[in-house]
């Protein structure tokens, strides 16, 4: 059966969006963060380079603190499709004892996850990093281009950003300078749920209701998936049936409560919910602001 | 919201494509409350994201206690402070009848070339008017680029009706002033609503305030209005993106098929080359198809090995679109910095990225009354009528016809920015009937005979930095080793050549294009051709260079301090410019662009002109351009 006709036209620029960086650049990499948007992305690659493979790797940005059930779909994800797999961990973050407890999720995140991914990005001299962010998740996000220009320190000037008209993407750089390319900019959460269920696409199981031990912390109900996280004096894991809108850190990733155990349940809870799906994002809350800000410092 | 406020209609999906729209209008129009309307009326604004909007419209917020919608859209930090919007948004909503792309595009003057961007991948244009106000300048100006750029459905949504009492008549006097100004566009229909972002009236329900209005509300007209156009119907045109050799024994034409339709067995034809080939599959992951349409990302092999490359286009043998190196296009020019012509910049167009210089800018438009002004450069925010030569052949068609073959982007060559966008008009005919005399003697037997290299030495600096002087002295110790050469000075050829051309930058780089010329032709004599020129542009400097083969060209920059310049003013030119009375002299009032890896980087140090002139011969002794 055919796609309806909106998720085949997001199919198709996306997958125009990958062949066109392989085309113009000398070494892209895709940026995969395990979760659902990432699942599509690669997914459109494996489509849009048929038969051949990918002509790129894949880097995961590891802070150590990811879902032991993220890390095991991930390795299990590379070895199935057979793409290169490339993690990296900020060492020199692990050495200082950096840990969303030691530091607060801000400084943890500056740390791990973006001085990670520069880190990441210079030794293997990447020039193009595919991403799978979207412009609905977020506000300035909603502004960001398609290929969207990096400085030689991977800053993002967002008020000097290149036009962007119709599919003349601008992919001149200069050395040491690089682009982040989103292919799923125009998808929104619902068309990548329909997608992962019109394609039969792999996600990690943690985004399906099950039995899990939790704790409530400042209103976010947070998973116990390993021994490492502090419990508070008195507390205790309690399990109830959760699971997750979106991916990340376990201790900065808020559960919900449901019972949605199918893509066609989370597809149903997803239209009856009111809150947006990075509520479940600890680190957003820092300020209004703070995503444009991580941005212009080479978060991605 | 709860799951009793929903909408039951959005639990369907949507049935007909994507509508890809933009809002437009003057600044304070209420484009983006309008949108925020949209999304809050569609429940698309989720309780933790009103929550936070609460609480920067308590901080930024221009409507007092209530919630401010535009800071919604308003995206950017330097946004919500300045309570303008800077760039465009995008912002996606669904109803069971449809789903949208809204390109919620900025009104502020400096920022129209976002509105040009939001515009090119739009279908229909959403053209707010201030109620109290009327029509603008901007408003027109956004008409018109809209209409420019191929959308061909408007919708006029008179705003703030609240503040006119609702009154009919005004709105009547703005659809008029509009539909007269509109009479030159090429809008294929225009619908006019009356609404108050503000309070939702007309917005997603018909309001009891405006009993005269008879239409449909505005999200009502959306979900209804036919944007179908016949990219379909027209002639196949696959631009190839990027040819898939990945693996031994297969070569796959990768691209998005930007109109028609393709059926494997078709014959197909290479554009430029005239090379014909067979569709054979249109591969893909979930087994080959045997037909692809319009805006279908797809994979052809051919029955035949054919030499293609991206940027090809491959069509039907008999609905072949031309091919030229020469045509007129409409240029929005999106850069602080002027369109020159002569200047070289990069464009892009499906896949291919050439060179090419505006050869003439015929006029630009005054977007008030469809004028043509004559001009020589084009600014920040113009549109000119121009025509472009480029360094090879492409396939061209109007943007009119088919908006994938005929637009393209300018690309500034040492900055990388997108300096402009043009939409093709149609091809010259001009270069078809130019063709380059064939020769018999080739410049390699005409240096041979001179015992030497040919080679152009561009000696640039500031006035005064001692290029003429210099120039000299190494033209005579070339002659007194038998070289043959001539000199190109500035002075000498502004007297001559280029008497006609002033000091202002448009003229600096046609002056620097005829230099280059002349000193091409001379270095197919075979000669070793001295040019002594200031030629303060990096871009001009670079297009002489890439007139000549690599190798022939060595830059020389005297790199003498501009105090040193001053304090020698051998003409008396700097004391005049720094009395004002010469406009545009470099290095006071007109910058120098640094050359960035000149051949010989001559720095000012205590040496003489001779021994400055004995290191330039050592240089050509060592590029073999004269022999020990």
């Amino acid at each position: 059966m055919g796609l309806p006709s909106h998720l085949r036209s997001l199919e198709s620029e996306g997958v125009y969006i990958l062949r066109e960086v392989v085309a113009e650049f000398k070494n892209p990499v895709m940026l995969y963060s395990i979760g659902k948007d990432s699942s599509v992305m690669l997914h459109l690659a494996m489509k849009a380079f048929y038969p051949a493979k990918p002509p790129f790797p894949l880097l995961h940005v590891d802070t150590t603190w990811k879902f032991r059930e993220m890390i095991a779909f991930r390795d299990e994800t590379a070895t199935r499709l057979g793409m290169d797999l490339i993690v990296h961990i900020n060492e020199d973050g692990l050495a200082r004892g950096v840990s969303p407890f030691t530091y607060g999720s801000s400084a943890y995140t500056q740390v791990m996850k973006t001085e990670g991914l520069r880190q990441a990005l210079d030794k293997y001299k990447f020039d193009a990093a595919f991403g799978g962010a979207r412009r609905d998740e977020e506000r300035s996000r909603a502004k960001e281009r398609i290929f969207s220009h990096r400085t030689i320190a991977h800053a993002w000037d967002p008020k000097n950003q290149r036009p962007e008209l119709w599919r003349a993407f601008n992919t001149r750089i200069r050395p040491g300078e690089s682009m982040r390319v989103f292919p799923l900019s125009n998808w929104t959460e619902r068309d990548v749920w329909d997608y992962v269920a019109a394609e039969n696409i792999p996600v990690v199981p943690l985004y399906f209701a099950r039995s899990r031990p939790v704790v409530r912390r400042d209103g976010a109900l947070i998973m116990v998936d390993d021994a490492r996280l502090p419990l508070h004096p008195g507390e205790v894991a309690e399990m109830r049936r959760i699971r997750f809108r979106t991916l990340g850190c376990y201790p900065l990733s808020g559960a919900i409560e449901s019972e949605a155990d199918t893509l066609e349940a989370i597809i149903e809870e997803m239209r009856l919910s009111s809150t947006s799906e990075r509520e479940g994002r600890l680190i957003d809350f820092d300020e209004t602001a703070s995503m444009e800000r991580k941005k212009r410092e080479g978060y991605f | 919201m709860s799951a009793e406020n929903q909408d039951a209609s959005v639990e369907t999906e949507p049935s007909r494509p994507t509508l890809r729209l933009l809002t437009c209008g003057s600044v304070d129009d209420g484009k983006s409350t309008l949108v925020g309307r949209l999304l809050y009326e569609r429940k698309l604004i989720f309780d933790d994201q009103l929550a936070a909007l609460e609480k920067d419209s308590k901080k930024h917020g221009a409507v007092g206690e209530e919630i401010d919608f535009a800071l919604l859209v308003d995206g950017l930090e330097a946004e919500r402070e300045q309570g303008i919007t800077i760039d465009v948004a995008y912002r996606y909503f669904s109803t069971a009848a449809r789903a949208f792309i809204v390109a919620d595009s900025p009104g502020h003057e400096q920022y129209t070339r976002n509105m040009a961007t939001g515009a090119s991948n739009a279908d229909l244009a959403i053209l707010l008017v201030d109620a109290r106000k009327g029509l603008l300048t901007q408003t027109r100006r956004h008409a018109t680029i809209a209409s420019l750029l191929g959308i061909r459905h408007a919708v006029l949504a008179i705003n703030k009706m609240d503040l006119i009492d609702y009154s009919q008549a005004t709105f009547d006097q703005i659809v008029a002033d509009f539909t007269l100004a509109a009479s030159e566009l090429h809008f294929a229909s225009i619908a006019a609503i009356p609404i108050s972002a503000r309070y939702g009236d007309n917005v997603i329900s018909l309001s009891d305030k405006m009993p005269w209005y008879s239409g449909p509300h505005l999200l009502a007209y959306l979900e209804t209005v036919d944007v179908e156009n016949a990219v379909a119907d027209q002639a196949m045109r696959f631009p190839v993106q990027w040819v898939n050799r990945l693996q031994q024994d297969f070569r796959g034409y990768a691209g998005m098929l930007v109109s028609g339709r393709v059926t494997v067995g078709d014959e197909i034809v290479v554009a430029g080359s005239g090379r014909t080939s067979r569709v054979e599959h249109i591969v893909a992951m979930d087994g080959d198809s045997i037909s692809a349409a319009a805006f279908d990302s797809v994979m052809l092999t051919l029955a035949d090995e054919i030499d293609i490359s991206r940027g090809d286009v491959l069509c039907h043998p008999k609905q072949r679109p031309d091919v030229a190196d020469q045509f007129a296009a409409h240029i929005i020019w999106m850069s602080d910095e002027k369109l020159l012509p002569g200047r070289s910049y990069f464009m892009k167009i499906n896949g291919r990225c050439l060179t090419g210089s505006v050869t003439e800018i015929k006029y630009k438009l005054d977007v008030d009354n469809n004028a043509h002004i004559a001009t020589k450069t084009l600014s920040l925010n113009e549109i000119g009528f121009c025509n472009i030569a480029l360094g090879s052949s492409i396939a061209v068609e109007s943007y009119d016809a088919n908006r994938a073959m005929g637009g393209f982007i300018l690309i500034d060559r040492f900055t990388n920015t997108t300096a402009g966008a043009g939409l093709i008009a149609f091809p010259l005919r001009r270069a078809k009937n130019i063709y380059l005399q064939e020769q018999l003697v080739s410049k390699a037997a005409r240096s041979h005979i001179k015992h030497q290299q040919p080679a152009v030495l561009w000696f640039t600096g500031l006035s005064g930095a001692g290029k003429s002087t210099i120039a000299n002295l190494v033209e005579m110790k070339l002659l007194q080793r038998h070289a043959h050469t001539t000199m190109l000075d500035g002075d000498n050829i502004r007297h001559g050549l280029n008497k006609d051309l002033g000091f202002i930058d448009v003229d600096r780089v046609e002056n620097i294009r005829r230099i280059g010329e002349v000193a091409k032709l001379m270095v197919d004599a075979g000669l070793i051709v001295l040019c002594a020129f200031i030629s303060p542009f990096r871009a001009e400097r670079q297009m002489a260079r890439s007139l000549v083969e690599e190798g022939e060209f060595i830059e020389i920059f005297l790199d003498t301090p501009l105090e040193v310049c001053i304090s020698r003013d051998p003409k008396g030119l700097y004391k005049k410019a720094l009395a004002g009375e010469i406009k545009n002299f470099t290095g006071v009032d007109q910058t120098y662009e640094l050359p960035t890896s000149p051949e010989l980087h001559i720095r000012f140090m205590n040496e003489t002109p001779e021994e400055v002139a004995d290191r330039i011969i050592k240089e050509l002794e060592t590029r073999n351009v004269i022999h020990v």
